[in-house]
């Protein structure tokens, strides 16, 4: 393969936002994503949504999957998708939701530009593939 | 892509938007259709940045030295630039990039640029896509730019060669001094830094890389009885010799001597004269005219590389349109052929067209 073989990689962003020290989940994903042969870039805790949409831009994400068990998900999520308007990267992030989300949120938060939202028991394959068929053209 | 949002592209870039230099690193990294027009149209804006690269085992505190190092630069009003590599699985070439987790000194600084790069398992093509992604860093106008990769194979060499100083982190305890012997760890740092210098061994650590680099540097030193002379050293073909008896000041200058540095990652202990050594191997490369020198030949060394992919590009389809290699091997295999017939066979048609361009 030469250096310049196309190589078109689909990168995610796995982010815990704010006071939510629960991240088993997250490492799941991640480590299921990266099996999969995705690029996870991984935030670590306790992160304010500012540096989620600072990480966001940076790496250049296709995916952002915010996972949230603090019920906090109605104030923090929409801070993230501000962000990243602000910089342009809303249009062509998918933008996932997990965690325990009540079902009339997950209403809210898919009307605000949320891809979509996985609850407890999602099996891993549903959500590689959710990735592989909704992960922006660009 | 169009070559009209290509240009968008790079104006963005120019103009100072995150997201256009974050694409434009995406596409490098993708080698996408169209990607090297963009690295030629940022050439002309690219020269002015100061690149460190940085190397050393996983765990040895890369990320979060990188993360005091910028905390530092930014406090001096400096912008900066951060690509971080790390392993991709070999078997599904996906990758966990967790560096970004250790940069908690930079927290919503946009100024501070950090992008995780895999290597994506093809040999040359990261180093290629690790210096074009330090051109748009460098045409965005970051002032320094940091490099971190880990280990001190053959790829992480070809990728810290895009650095103009190169800082080895070694941690203690990592091995007597006959590891330091193991080629590729030595010859490449132009700094070794022992992190986590408050464990036990630090010290012993220090001493063993000291030596070896005091034997690098002049491997006869103490055996130099008298009764013949010295031969000069093959490094130096100048005739300058390191150390010993013409110790002029004009030699100091132009050899630099690596040198051992203590630092506390985590604390951030050791930091500040990390940077005063930084500093002063910049200065260094400025004043011997190295930086130039060094520019010179990485330019070189990328030209080659892009010919060498240019030119298996063109013997690959020159092979597929020969019937591929598989159906050569099996006339190899059948003694119908030889492999070095068969290989000029292919590369004739190719050197008969240069040959006509030529005339």
């Amino acid at each position: 393969m030469s250096a310049d073989t196309e190589q078109r990689t689909i990168r995610c962003l796995v982010a815990k936002v704010g006071l939510d020290g629960h991240d088993r989940g997250a490492h799941v994903i991640a480590r299921a994503f990266r099996d999969a042969g995705f690029e996870v870039i991984y935030s670590g805790l306790h992160r304010a949504p500012e540096e989620i949409v600072q990480a966001a831009v940076q790496e250049d994400v296709d995916v952002l999957g915010i996972s949230i068990l603090s019920g906090a998900h109605n104030t923090l999520v929409p801070k993230v998708i501000e962000g990243l308007k602000e910089y342009d990267a809303f249009e062509d992030t998918l933008i996932l939701v997990g965690g325990i989300i009540p079902d009339d949120d997950q209403e809210t938060l898919l009307s605000e530009g949320v891809a979509a939202v996985f609850g407890p028991g999602t099996p891993m394959e549903d959500t590689v593939e959710f990735v592989r068929e909704n992960a922006p053209e660009r | 892509m169009s070559a009209a949002a290509e240009r968008e592209l790079v104006e963005e870039l120019l103009a100072g938007k995150h997201r256009a230099l974050a694409r434009v690193i995406s596409k490098v990294e993708d080698r996408e259709p169209g990607y090297r027009d963009i690295v030629s149209a940022l050439h002309e804006h690219t020269g002015h940045a100061d690149v460190i690269g940085i190397t050393g085992s996983p765990g040895a505190g890369k990320s979060t030295l990188v993360d005091k190092l910028a905390a530092h630069y930014r406090d001096r009003g400096e912008t900066v630039g951060v690509i971080a590599v790390d392993p991709s699985s070999p078997y599904t070439g996906g990758a966990v990039l967790g560096d970004r987790i250790r940069m908690a000194s930079n927290v919503g600084d946009m100024d501070v640029f950090f992008r995780s790069m895999s290597a994506r398992g093809t040999l040359g093509g990261l180093s290629t896509a690790t210096a074009d992604a330090v051109k748009a860093l460098d045409a965005f106008g970051k002032d320094r730019i940091i490099i971190e990769t880990v280990g001190a194979g053959q790829n992480e060499v070809d990728i810290v060669r895009t650095a103009d100083t190169v800082v080895v982190l070694v941690q203690p305890g990592s091995g007597d001094d006959v590891q330091m012997l193991k080629a590729g760890i030595l010859e490449i740092g132009d700094l070794f830094v022992v992190n986590k210098a408050d464990m036990d061994g630090a010290s012993r650590t220090v001493a063993d890389l000291e030596e070896m680099l005091h034997m690098e540097r002049d491997p006869t030193a103490k055996l130099d009885t008298g009764g013949f002379d010295k031969p000069d050293h093959p490094d130096h073909p100048d005739g300058e010799k390191i150390g010993g008896d013409t110790d002029t000041e004009e030699a100091d200058e132009a050899v630099w001597e690596p040198m051992v540095l203590e630092t506390i990652a985590k604390s951030g202990e050791g930091v500040v004269e990390l940077i005063e050594t930084l500093d002063a191997h910049a200065q260094w490369l400025d004043e011997t005219g190295r930086r130039e020198v060094k520019a010179r030949q990485r330019y070189a060394a990328e030209i080659r590389q892009l010919l060498r992919a240019d030119a298996a590009d063109l013997i690959d389809e020159e092979l597929d349109r020969r019937g591929g290699v598989e159906a050569m091997a099996e006339r190899v295999q059948n003694r119908d052929t030889d492999p070095y017939t068969a290989a000029s066979d292919v590369l004739g048609a190719i050197e008969d067209c240069v040959e006509q361009q030529r005339e």
